[in-house]
């Protein structure tokens, strides 16, 4: 008990600070890489927890994709160059102390609501998809995955394509001047434009390429 | 203290939730930032889903947790891919200046 509270401390404290790093930082890139270490930590605490599939699946998405094209896009747009003043002038950055207010009434609302929660018996029905302890986490989620939720999992496949196609269709651009393979010019070719008999008249050749 | 609860994990999630609503305001540099601030904000409300759904005994967080991976990823690449576009097409992904929209 004492070792789980030390590491819910020490993966709780690096994923807040990370966290504050992340808005902090004046450079983006360091903001991509703490970004990451706070996926890291997080996902230490799910698999700390118990939710170990979670876990490894946050850090295969995140910090396998997610994050490694938040780096690709912050090196390809080149805004690390760009001045990173927090605030640009006086009139634009009255909106701090509003921000800061908001956060920290919203702050202290879930903290209000954590410490006084106690929810009722009768309100959570134990009865449909309970943790069974002899079975490991990934095997119970993927018994639930793929037949209760199978509606709303191929859902969230049509909603991965269609982020896909999404972002190709966005940055997507036609480029001028640039030689391409077309296979509508190729399989069209006859043969007639293609091969030429000529009657070769002995002992003068022909001309090619004339 | 020493006794982890749901508590604790809730409160860890409010305090990152609260970090990434910080980070939505504070940051008028680049967009990309408020994009990572958005992450942020579904990481923690990940972090609440799974230690009720562990402390609760019930797989369903765990289920939801997962499609809001999936989600927070597909976000993430068409918000990725409209900057790209507007940096390529204005020069500048400064907050200030992106007011096409004259919002």
């Amino acid at each position: 008990m004492i070792a789980h509270a030390i590491f819910f401390y020490v993966f709780s404290i690096i994923a807040v600070v990370s966290a504050i790093m992340v808005t902090v930082s004046k450079n983006t890139v360091h903001s991509v890489f703490f970004l990451i270490l706070d996926f890291i930590s997080i996902s230490c605490l799910f698999i700390m927890i118990g939710a170990e599939f979670l876990g490894m699946i946050m850090l295969i998405v995140y910090v396998g994709a997610v994050a490694v094209l938040f780096l690709f896009v912050v090196m390809m747009l080149n805004v690390t160059q760009q001045k990173n003043q927090w605030f640009i002038s006086k009139e634009n950055s009255n909106h701090i102390p509003i921000g800061l207010l908001i956060s920290v009434i919203i702050f202290f609302e879930l903290i209000i609501v954590i410490g006084g929660w106690k929810y009722k018996p009768d309100l959570f029905d134990q009865g449909n998809l309970l943790i069974v302890n002899d079975v490991s986490n990934t095997h119970s989620l993927g018994m639930v995955l793929y037949t209760d939720y199978i509606h709303i999992f191929q859902i969230s496949g049509m909603i991965l394509l269609i982020a896909m196609i999404g972002a190709i269709v966005l940055t997507f651009r036609q480029r001028e001047g640039v030689k391409k393979q077309s296979y509508l010019k190729q399989i069209s070719r006859e043969r007639a434009e293609g091969v030429e008999v000529v009657e070769v008249a002995s002992n003068r050749g022909v001309k090619i390429d004339d | 203290m020493i006794e982890i609860g749901l508590g604790h994990y809730l409160t860890l999630g409010a305090v990152i939730f609260s970090i990434g609503i910080i980070g939505i305001f504070l940051n008028r540099k680049n967009i990309i930032v408020i994009l990572m601030s958005i992450e942020l904000i579904l990481l923690a409300v990940n972090i609440n889903l799974v230690s009720f759904s562990m402390y609760l005994g019930d797989l369903t967080g765990q289920v939801f947790t997962l499609f809001i991976l999936t989600v927070a990823a597909a976000e993430a690449a068409i918000g990725l891919a409209i900057i790209v576009v507007y940096y390529r097409n204005s020069g500048t992904i400064r907050v200030e200046e992106i007011d096409k929209l004259k919002g």
